[in-house]
């Protein structure tokens, strides 16, 4: 890699200092100086550009919320007027609906689904490594390329999953028209992608586990199932909290799946929003209707929205496993 | 060895291989997963292969016909796709995004673990803390302002730099690096005399190299795979690959093997580098998680 690396200039000493060899005390300063400002030039790099491309954008739409905002015209303070308006939206409360829905519908069965895999991947098995591969292809598939596939899959008169049901004598369901089917479509898109990455993890907690832990347990006459529930889940705890964290924001800012459910990125989400994500909405209340400054506050509720969500999920979940 | 203690030794050896062996239960499971795992891609791959009209057959043909050869032309001769401008400039996104990140990470990693300054508690938490917020969705009516004021809209420079750093990528380095240096190394080196940017170069990278690699490739599926930021701030006749996929889909909707063969171009290369690096990256994975 030819990387350039600046070294940060070393301090001149004054052109004259009274005592000791000046090489020696030039490299003594040096050195201090080294040991003090190199680790904020390291770590410097990050921050800059953090700043300029998360914190200011971040800071800036509560500003812009706060306006009637054009792109390149007018720009009038209205105050709270974007958010009362938005509270009383129709519109926007079905996105956040759909996307607490879908949320739920994925990550719940998603999170069980890992547990149960991560459990039978622990297990002594040949080819361990080809089954961990196997279940982690689907986060290397692209997320628009499993939209696009499993939208087919569920096409109304040639798909995959219409065919499998006809032969239990279901009638062709039509999945973007209704919102019951859209949610369910698009959840097992998101599960399909992330039970395996979900499972993997959970696996590395699993081998820290001691495993006199179990062998004492099964001496003792313990089941199977009686070891998950006591030994397994106690101690996986830490790591279903992260899985749960990195499910709920991935979920609350849902967006890729639904586009491309839809075909044309209209933003709509079905033709009376059955689907429509709160991530949908602002990209088409900005980049569609030219709202910015509504666009803004609904970004700024989303935030609020992730915040309440992963509070409520790690109360929960620190429950799991029977803590005090 | 007595009797009962010889006993006791030969129940706990057999418990011990008995609730570890896999069975048949635990096959069924993995078996199962293995094949609704594998089947959307390999049904991707066979679409690829097939015309629209055996795309159509009820029920959906399953084993690779002979029109991949066409499909591939038609992909790249669809003019209002730009399929081959999205793959390159993916290319070029995907690259520059992963040194970067790679790069700045190393740096902050290294301060982060093992050098003691000021407020260095702080800042590691400030990081933990802006990776549980999603600041690309958060961000997108600002970014898109400074794009526009800049002049930048349309380029690839406004998919590149909002991601040039990465949260993540600084807490897995300052994770790896606790573990993979010694301090004993960096005290060493620090008496020979080295500056803090010589045991970065001599000391640390190396150390690091295997962490890079799983970061870099992290790093470069993520970045390919981004489509919401690339759909608002680029055009149609110059994309990456995943909105020229959704322009494709938006204007041939039905003409699913071409499609597919769009999607399965896409996903190829992701895929040849996780054969080729599968070991270290579901390693790397299971490293992470566990110090996280």
């Amino acid at each position: 890699m030819t990387l350039h690396v600046d070294t940060p200039a070393p301090p001149r000493p004054g052109p004259r200092r009274p005592v000791g060899h000046r090489g020696t005390e030039r490299s003594r300063g040096f050195a201090r100086f080294d040991l003090r400002a190199t680790p904020y030039f390291l770590v410097s790099p990050y921050f800059l550009l953090f700043a300029i491309f998360g914190v200011f954008p971040l800071g800036y739409t509560f500003w812009v919320s706060l306006h009637e905002w054009e792109l390149a015209g007018d720009k009038t303070l209205v105050g709270f007027d974007n958010y009362i308006e938005l509270i009383t939206d129709g519109a926007f409360w079905n996105a956040v609906v759909n996307t607490l829905g879908m949320f739920a519908m994925s990550t719940i069965p998603q999170l069980a689904l890992a547990l149960v895999l991560a459990n039978a991947l622990n297990k002594r098995i040949r080819g361990r490594l080809f089954f961990r591969l196997g279940v982690l292809l689907p986060l290397i598939t692209s997320v628009v390329a499993v939209a696009v596939v499993f939208t087919q899959l569920y096409g109304r008169d040639y798909g995959m999953i219409n065919w499998f049901l006809s032969l239990f004598d279901v009638d062709a369901i039509n999945w973007q028209n209704q919102k019951w089917s859209a949610w369910v479509a698009i959840s097992t898109m998101i599960d399909w992608r992330w039970t395996g990455y979900n499972a993997i993890i959970l696996l590395a907690a699993m081998q820290t586990i001691p495993k006199d832990l179990y062998e004492a347990a099964a001496i003792d006459g313990a089941t199977a199932r009686r070891q998950f529930w006591q030994i397994t889940i106690p101690m996986l705890r830490p790591t279903i909290i992260f899985t749960v964290f990195i499910s709920t924001i991935g979920g609350l800012t849902l967006f890729t799946e639904p586009v491309m459910f839809d075909g044309n990125p209209t933003m709509a989400g079905g033709t009376t929003g059955q689907y429509q994500t709160v991530a949908m909405f602002i990209v088409k209340e900005a980049f569609r209707d030219f709202d910015f400054g509504y666009a803004a506050a609904a970004a700024w509720l989303l935030f609020v929205l992730i915040l309440i969500g992963t509070l409520i999920n790690y109360s929960f979940t620190r429950r799991i496993g029977g803590s005090k | 060895m007595t009797a009962i203690q010889a006993r006791r030794h030969q129940t706990a050896s057999a418990a011990r291989n008995h609730i570890w062996d896999a069975g048949p239960l635990t096959k069924i499971v993995l078996a199962f997963a293995l094949v609704i795992s594998a089947f959307p891609i390999y049904y991707m791959f066979i679409m690829a292969t097939r015309t629209n009209e055996e795309a159509m057959d009820v029920p959906p043909p399953l084993l690779p016909g002979g029109h991949l050869g066409e499909n591939v032309a038609r992909l790249f001769s669809t003019e209002d796709a730009y399929f081959l401008t999205g793959l390159i400039n993916s290319a070029i996104v995907a690259v520059t995004v992963t040194v970067s990140v790679v790069f700045i990470s190393t740096l902050a990693g290294f301060a982060f673990a093992k050098l003691r300054f000021k407020g260095s508690k702080i800042l590691l938490g400030l990081i933990l803390v802006t990776m549980m917020v999603p600041l690309q969705q958060m961000g997108i009516v600002p970014l898109y302002e400074l794009m526009v004021t800049l002049g930048w809209t349309g380029q690839l420079k406004a998919v590149i730099l909002p991601f040039l750093v990465n949260g993540f990528g600084v807490f897995m380095m300052t994770q790896y690096a606790t573990q993979a240096v010694p301090d004993e190394l960096v005290e060493a080196a620090r008496v020979d005399g080295a500056s803090t940017m010589r045991i970065y170069v001599n000391v640390i990278l190396p150390a690091l190299r295997p962490g890079m690699a799983v970061l870099a490739l992290l790093v470069f599926m993520q970045t390919w795979n981004e489509f919401m930021w690339p759909l608002i701030v680029l055009n149609p006749d110059n994309p990456v690959v995943q909105t020229s996929i959704a322009a494709l889909n938006q204007a041939h909707g039905t003409d699913y093997v071409m499609l597919f063969t769009g999607t399965a171009a896409s996903v190829l290369p992701l895929f040849i580098v996780f054969v080729a690096f599968g070991r270290q990256i579901v390693g790397g994975l299971m490293e992470g998680a566990v110090k996280a």
